[in-house]
Formats: structure tokens, sequence, C-alpha cells
């Protein structure tokens, strides 16, 4: 008994010797709401690296509070809320699962700045955000319609949702504009993220004679099986380069910082408005990790496809595209609208799967 | 085609059998450890930093095993010294193992892993078919099958496992029998700890040779589920697991051949056979109450 | 050192209070030292952890949506223990309570009525219930193991909630994002003051603990749980059936698990949506042991388990103790509060030398 009295006079003098902490500073707080954890080396991981390029890049002016493995559903609009109520000027929830939540928590503080990634909807003071991960993927496509020789590739998706099967797609398109008869067969892993599962999703697929790799879903576990079965894999949400040094053609890597440097920026200078934007390859949001492990042929043409969509002179989404029934869905020329793209339930000519309806 | 199938399944298999071992001898001295996930994960952060830290994987499978094992200890002392409640100890060893190897490991994340090489046996490898998948494996492969046969051995044929087993049965008339309870029980606690971190180092350096947190991803709560479906005895256990993990590897197969059902589906037919399975096993009522330890889950304290 | 415990003649009632103070004190000095030692401010930590969330109102009532389904799911799966049944898999249960509750608004969204509620809530105690009740029918008829089953049956009700998500009850005007409608109106449990968000579910928590506790102390049926939980021989001999036993200990914990379900989706969330739960019905296992399978313990483990989430988070956005950390704190909190109790059913003795009885070693 003594000794606890000891022990908790103890701990009373720690605690008082560190109450006068923390205090008030004037920096603005831009804050972050993850779904994942910051290690997570995934999505999650992604939006972390960009949240610490706005910390360096206007570290002096804001600080950048963040919560993470927040779980998509009642609780998220208690941390969401937690963040308006703790003076956040301005929040990013980033995750598509926070749509309902953060919509919520927008109504009622009017005054804090919201930002939501990859959903649908906003209002006067909550605008949403999405990087065209497509156009990256039509590029892939195209450099495994070039590297594979069997005109087959594998793709682990995660879950049939429309930013998943827009990726499917463009991947299949990009293919098939090198490869008019190039094939795709899919398999979902039920997860964003699941190493064991990705693996043998990865060995799956190749034990059915696929000899290119991509992946959406979060660990490198699918790079490192292509690495060790010998093909070529694409990298996904971050560059995987260290996983598969001579596997690797090359990866989407999500770079969010220059987004969020651009939009705090606005909110500092008060010129934030509520948008609803769809940045690609031309504003930074996503960028192509280095093309290797490929002859300098296919270098180029990747090289050349990420300048013509940078410049807009092309959009992998252009006509004459059959869907996967044979079914006419765009004309030569037609350009897809991006509604049609952001809620895309249905695959293109191509494909080896069946959609889940 | 059909051995690379079957080389995924023993990859797949060898986590899930190695930690329900373990967890059947500990089920089977009568302590129920539900903390099977959070000693796999603490297992799959040590051996992963101690193969980075020395570059050997087999340090890191030591290393695995110790870190399962000192894990365990911390169930050990609170259920079989503190009596406390063992279900809910387990799972606060869980949630306390996630905390912790996510933490341990931030260093780790990202970098890439050192992968257990397979040790091939010189010419029982080169018989055709069976060679490759079962003479041309990893240490830990090798080690599952060992312990398989090690421990029904250990259990009905060694005196020290038919004491185990009667402490298991009925520990307070084990105790008049002059067995020291605890003392056993210590032992197989932490050898269900050394298995699982011994599993966990199969995750992080033979099945996806990496650091992420979470990676166990739900794989411990299966181990438990399999040493039920097998009824406490190893060879059923050994069939259990691989029975899971062929149809675990399966719908993968067949969703990538294209078959056009929905993938939920598909991924909901491991659990479903594992049911139907053992539906099927245990109507002969019998057999089950013979093999289940009585004394599972009770506290048990010296009198003198 | 040795540590030997002895058995008390009876509980010791001081114990019984003083146990989670003890716990309470002894994780707050662990904690300190943590914290400390991770450079971070410990009564910052600590205050955030326990106090903050306490302050304001808005705190409290997410603190009541928190408990709301540990505690109703916790106190069915007392008294499922206490009769010796084993459900695991109250989250499976939970999930489909919240799919077959969600049947009216998602498949007559225009259908405006107050009968809608009540219908609601009924189908999500049913559909859970049912869910249970696979298990009890294995076990009965085919003698198979419920922990096995039960738990094998959350994975699959997760995957079925996900097919219908992606599937057949997508909101057609939602861009093919698998949540359904948001629901009418009338089928949003309403809430409970106006002075935040807590909605009926916590009322719904804590009459079911009270009529589990009644039942307990002074009904037939208690007494039968506590007889056929300790000896099914004792219970025979009393008349009372072990199989149906089964029947009602894991029917009554999977509806409730069902109602928490479908409380949990009309009350907080409004639609219904693939992720609806971060694990309440394995966290309230704990919960069930930790209130000592007692459904007012489950109270009270249930508010002190839904603290340490909100300070959890509360810490990690004033201070920067990350997520992890604070899991690895709220484990620590668990395994004192676990091993406190050992007081009150023992006394417990140091032994400085290795001389006496030939039992126990630490």
């Amino acid at each position: 008994m003594k000794k606890l009295v000891i022990a908790l006079a103890a701990s009373a003098a720690l605690l008082g010797g560190f109450a006068n902490g923390a205090q008030a500073q004037e920096k603005k707080k831009v804050c972050f709401i993850y779904v994942g954890s910051k290690t997570d080396g995934g999505w999650t991981q992604a939006h972390d690296r960009g949240r610490q390029e706005l910390d360096k890049a206007l570290g002096d002016k804001i600080e950048t509070p963040f919560l993470e493995s927040v779980p998509e559903g009642p609780d998220a609009e208690r941390a969401i809320e937690r963040m308006a109520r703790s003076g956040c000027a301005m929040v990013y929830t980033t995750s598509f699962g926070f749509m309902d939540a953060t919509a919520k928590v927008a109504a009622k503080f009017p005054d804090v700045k919201f930002e939501h990634a990859t959903g649908f909807k906003a209002g006067p003071n909550l605008a949403t955000y999405n990087s065209r991960f497509y156009e990256g993927r039509y590029i892939q496509g195209q450099i495994a319609a070039k590297m594979s020789k069997k005109g087959l590739a594998g793709y682990i998706a995660s879950f049939p949702i429309p930013e998943v099967v827009m990726g499917i797609n463009a991947f299949e398109l990009g293919a098939k504009s090198v490869n008019p008869n190039f094939k795709l067969k899919v398999v979902w892993a039920n997860t964003w993220f699941d190493p064991g599962k990705e693996a043998d999703a990865a060995k799956a697929l190749i034990d059915q004679g696929v000899d290119i790799l991509t992946q959406h879903t979060d660990t490198t576990a699918p790079m490192q099986v292509a690495a060790e079965r010998g093909i070529f894999a694409f990298g996904q949400a971050s560059d995987m380069i260290a996983a598969g040094p001579k596997t690797q053609l090359t990866a989407i890597v999500d770079t969010w910082g220059a987004y969020y440097i651009k939009r705090t920026k606005a909110l500092l200078d008060g010129s934030w408005k509520s948008e609803q934007i769809w940045d690609g390859l031309k504003d930074g949001i996503l960028t192509m990790a280095p093309y290797t492990n490929m002859p300098d042929d296919v270098k180029a043409m990747a090289e050349e496809t990420e300048a013509k969509i940078k410049s807009g002179e092309l959009h992998p989404f252009t006509g004459p595209i059959n869907k996967q029934d044979g079914s006419a869905w765009l004309k030569a020329g037609e350009r897809s609208d991006d509604g049609t793209l952001l809620g895309m339930n249905f695959y293109v000519e191509g494909v080896d799967d069946k959609l889940p309806k | 085609m059909f051995e690379a199938i079957l080389l995924t399944v023993i990859t797949a298999a060898t986590p899930l059998v190695v930690a329900a071992l373990g967890e059947l001898v500990t089920e089977r001295s009568g302590v129920l450890n539900l903390g099977v996930e959070g000693m796999m994960i603490m297992g799959a952060v040590s051996a992963f930093a101690a193969a980075q830290l020395t570059g050997s994987p087999y340090i890191g499978v030591l290393a695995g095993i110790a870190g399962g094992a000192i894990f365990s200890l911390l169930f050990a002392f609170l259920t079989l010294t503190l009596v406390a409640n063992q279900v809910a100890t387990g799972l606060a060893l869980t949630i306390l193992g996630l905390g912790l190897s996510g933490q341990l490991g931030e260093a780790f994340v990202g970098k890439p892993g050192i992968k257990l090489q397979p040790i091939v046996f010189p010419v029982l490898s080169d018989i055709p078919f069976l060679g490759r998948v079962l003479f041309s494996q990893d240490l830990i492969f090798y080690l599952s099958i060992v312990l398989v046969i090690g421990i029904n051995w250990f259990l009905f044929r060694s005196r020290t496992g038919l004491k185990m087993r009667a402490i298991g049965d009925n520990h307070a008339s084990a105790h008049a029998l002059g067995i020291n309870v605890i003392r056993t029980r210590y032992l197989a606690v932490m050898f269900g700890g050394a298995c699982a971190g011994l599993a966990g180092a199969q995750l992080s350096l033979v099945y996806t040779p990496q650091w992420v947190e979470n990676m166990a991803a739900g794989r411990g709560w299966i181990a438990l589920a399999l040493v039920v479906f097998a009824s406490w005895r190893p060879w059923r256990l050994l069939a259990g697991g691989y029975l899971f993990g062929a149809v675990t590897i399966g719908q993968l197969h067949a969703q990538a051949f294209g078959i056009g059902v929905p993938s939920q589906l598909l991924s909901a037919l491991p659990y479903a056979a594992t049911i139907v399975v053992l539906v099927i096993i245990s109507h002969n009522r019998r057999t089950t109450l013979i093999n289940t330890p009585a004394s599972l889950g009770k506290p048990f304290v010296p009198d003198r | 050192m040795r540590i030997e415990l002895e058995k008390r003649a009876g509980l010791s009632p001081m114990f019984s209070i003083l146990s989670p103070l003890l716990a309470l004190v002894l994780t707050l000095i662990f904690g300190a030292i943590m914290f400390w030692l991770m450079g971070k401010s410990p009564v910052g930590a600590l205050h955030s952890f326990f106090i903050e969330p306490l302050l304001d109102v808005w705190s409290l009532h997410e603190l009541a949506i928190k408990a709301a389904p540990l505690i109703l799911i916790g106190a069915g799966l007392s008294i499922c223990y206490r009769s010796n049944n084993w459900n695991i898999g109250a989250e499976g249960q939970f999930t489909i309570g919240a799919i077959t509750g969600s049947i009216i608004p998602v498949m007559y969204p225009d259908w405006h009525s107050p009968l809608i509620l009540p219908l609601m809530l009924t189908f999500g105690l049913l559909g859970g219930a049912a869910y249970a009740a696979i298990p009890a029918l294995l076990k009965t008829r085919f003698n198979t193991n419920e922990i096995l089953t039960s738990l094998m049956l959350v994975y699959i009700a997760q995957l079925y909630l996900d097919w219908l998500m992606r599937g057949p009850w997508r909101d057609p005007q939602g861009y093919n994002f698998p949540q359904t409608k948001a629901f009418q109106i009338e089928a949003v449990l309403p809430e409970l003051l106006g002075s935040g968000r807590a909605h009926w579910g916590i009322v719904f928590a804590l009459v079911a603990a009270v009529a589990l506790w009644f039942m307990m102390r002074f009904l037939l049926k208690g007494f039968e749980v506590a007889v056929l939980g300790q000896s099914e021989r004792a219970g025979r001999f009393a008349g009372f059936s072990a199989r149906r036993m089964v029947w009602f200990s894991m029917l009554l914990s999977g509806g409730l698990a069902g109602l928490a379900g479908i409380s949990e989706v009309s009350g907080s969330i409004g639609h219904l949506q693939p992720a609806i739960s971060p694990g309440y019905g394995f966290t309230a296992i704990i919960v069930a042991f930790l209130g000592r399978l007692n459904p007012l313990g489950v109270i009270a483990s249930g508010f002190v388990l839904a603290l340490t989430y909100l300070g959890g988070e509360a810490a990690q956005l004033s201070i920067g103790i990350s997520e992890k950390i604070s899991r690895v704190f709220q484990g620590l909190l668990l395994f004192f509060v676990l091993s406190c109790d050992t007081l009150i059913h023992y006394r417990i003795r140091l032994m400085l030398s290795a001389a006496g009885t030939r039992e126990a070693k630490g």
C-alpha cells in the first residue's frame, strides 16, 4: 500500500510538471481523417505523404492534425465532428465511406471547409476531389500489351465499385489500342488489404497463364509474387520498385500533396470555393513511377501517351468503344462524360469476367 | 497446373495449421486462449524485425517463436496465476497485440522482406510431382508436419501427454494425483504462443515476405475455429486446414477462370464448407464428447 | 517471490467495489509512465482519455451512441455464456439484424407510416434471432460445436451484406456506389434529446440489461440459466432441458444483437452500407466478461470501453498519441481490470521464500 502511495505521488508530480505544456497557437488547423493506419503501405499512407508535403510547404502557417483508422459508419461522423469542434478550419475526409458523415457534419458547421475524397455529394462548404487514376491505367494497359507474350494480363481487384471497374476498363482499352485481341482476367479479392489473399490471387492468375499482373489492392504482395514467378507487374498507390526491382514496369503513384497544397493555399488567401474537382496527370495529383524493365521503344510509347493525356490530346475513353456484350457504347471520336465514368458499372469488350450485378 | 495450385494451398494452409496446432495443445491442457490472432501478429513482427536486423531469416523464425511465446506469458500469468477470465483475457491479448505490433513495426513498413528459402532434399525432390510438392518446401512447412506427428504422439502415446490430457479433462483429480496443474498449463500456453509466433513468422517470411500492420487479417480466428473443427485431434486438424486452404484457393481459380458467380458467394465458400463438414463429422456424439477437454476454460486454484 | 491465491469464503463486497478502482489507479500509473516514456504529456494524455470525453454534452451523446450496441449485445451474451452456450457470432447476428431490419425502407421507400419503425425493429430482432437459430439448430440436432458455426457465420453474413450493397440493394441514384438510398424519415430512429445525436438505441440497451438482470435475479428462468450453466446434470434433476436452453440463450443473444444492428443502422447511419460495425459483436464479448456476466455490470463495462474508444480519439487529436498506442493502452486497462477482479474471489499472498506448498509459480 505504501508503495502505491509513493507511486501515486510520483505520478501526480509528473502530471503537474507537464500540465503547462501545450497552449494555443495562432496557426490554422488543417485536419485529415484516414480510414486506415497512416503506415498501411497503401491508400492511407499515400494521403499521409500528401499531408506531410503540405506540412513542409505551409508549416509556418498551418498545422495538420489527423485521426487514423477511423471506421466508416457512426464513428466517422463523430470523428469528423470532433475535428470541426476542435477548431479545424478545413477537414479532408479521405475515404469514400465518409461521404454521408462528412455531408452531415458540413451542414452543422458552415464556417468550416470540408473536402471529401472520391465522393459525389457537395455543398456550399463541402468540396469533393478525386484523381483520374484511369489515365495511368490506360498507359499501363498499353505497356502490358507490348510486354505480354500471351496477350493476357491478370487484374487483382478489390471491390466492384465504379472506381475499380473504370480502372479495369481503362487498362483493357489501353491494351487493345496496341493489341486488339488483348484479354484481361479479373479476380476479386473482396478486400483492400490482406497481403496473404492478394498473394493467393496473384498466384491463381499466374497459374492460369497470365504473364502480366496489375492490382487495385493496397499491399506489395502481388508484386512480390510476380517477382518470384518472373513475370512483370504494375505497382499501385506507391512506387513499389523496392518489392520488385526487376519486376515493376511502372506504378500509379498517388501524389495528393500537390492537391492539398493547392487547396490549402486557396483557403489561406480566401479564394477557396466549393468545387467538384477531378484532377489528372496534368495536375500532378497522380504521377507515373519511372518506366523501368522495358525496351526503349515501349518506354518511348508510354512517355508519348503520358504527354498526350497531359495535353488533353488523348482521352482514354474515346470511341469507338463497345460494351462487353458487343453493343456499342461510344461512337467513333466520342468521349465519355465524367458522370458515366464516375458511376461505371459495365465492362468494355475484351474483359474476361462477369461483373456482379 | 494442379501441382502449382497445391503449392499455393500449402502456403495458405501452413500458418493456419501451425497456429491451430499450438492452440490445440493449449486447449488440451484445459486452457482456452482466444488471443491467437494477437500472438500471431506479434510473431510476425518479431520475425520480420529480427530478420531485417540480422539478415538471417532463420534468426527471424526463432524470434517469431520467441515473440509469440513471451507474449503468451502475459496471458498465462493473468489466467493461471491470477485466475483472470480466460475468454476476456484472450480477447484483450489480441487488442494489445494488434496495437503493440503496429507500433513496433512502424519502422519496417515498406521494407523489402527477406524470404525464407526452400530446403530442397537432394534425391527425394526429384520424385515426379510429390518431390516438388513435399520435398522442396521451406522450413516451416516441414515443421508443421513434424508438429502434427509429434503432437499426435505426445498426446496419445507419451506419459506426459497423458498427464496433460488428464489435467484438461479434470484438473481437480489430476491435482489430487500429484500432477502439477499450473506448471503444465504454463508450458502448454507457451507452446501455443510459440506455435502462433511461428505461424506469424511464416506470414512475414514465407507467405508474403513483408511487414504491414494487421497482416494476419483474421487468420488467428480461423485457426481457433480449426481446433474445434478437428475436435482436438492433430491429424483431423491438418485435414481441416488443407480443406480450408483448398476451398479458399479454389474459389480464386474459379474466378480467374471466369465462371460468373458473384465473388462474395465464392468468398463465403470456405466458411460454409467448414460448417458443413463439421456437421457431418460431429454427428457421432460420443467421439466428440470423448475428445473435448472437459475443464476447458474453467479456472483452477490449487487448494492445500 | 511467488504469488498464491486463497479462496475467500464468499465474494468480498469490499473488493467488488475496490477492484475496479484499483485497476483504474494501476492503469493511470502505468499509462502515465508509458506516455512519459514516449515523450507525451502524461497528464494531457490521461486527461484526454478519461476526462475530456465527459466534459461536454456533445461528447456524452457520442458516448451513449458508442456504448449502446456494446451493452445491448453484451447483455444478451452474458446470459448466453452464463448458460454455458458459446455464441461468439454476435457480429454476424448484428449484421443480419441490420439487413432484415432495413427491408422495409429499402423495398418500400415511399411508404410513410408510424408503423415503419416498430416493424423494422421487430424484423431486426427476428433476423438476428433467426441467424442465431442456425448454430442452435446445428448444436441441438447434429451436435455441432456452436463456437465454430457461429464464428463462420459471421464471415458469411458480412459477405452477404457486401453482395446486397453492391448488387440488388444499391441506390440506383448513387453513382453505383455501394450503399442504399437514405432511409425515409419515418424509418430513422429518433434522437432522444435535442442536444445531440444519441438515439433510442441506448434506451433499448439499458432496458434490456435491466430486464435481463431482473430475470436472472428474480425469475425462475434466471435460476434455470444459472443451474444449467453450472451443471447440465444438476439441471436435468431440476427438470430443466439443456436443449431448450440452447435455443433460449442463442435466440435471446442473437435477437438482441440483431436489434443492436438495426438500431445502429437506423439511428446512427441512416442508410445501409457495407461497413456498419467496427467489430461491436466481438468487443461485446469482452464487455460481457468485463461486466462479470452480470447485465448490470455489462452496462458499466460497456460505458468504460466506449470511453476508451472516445478517449483514444481525443488523445490522438489533441496530443498526437497514435491510434496504436491507444490500442495498447486499452489492452492494459483490460488486463488490470481482469486481474484485479481476482481480489473479489481470492486473497492474494506474496510468498517471499520458496518453502511451503508445491503449487503455483509466477
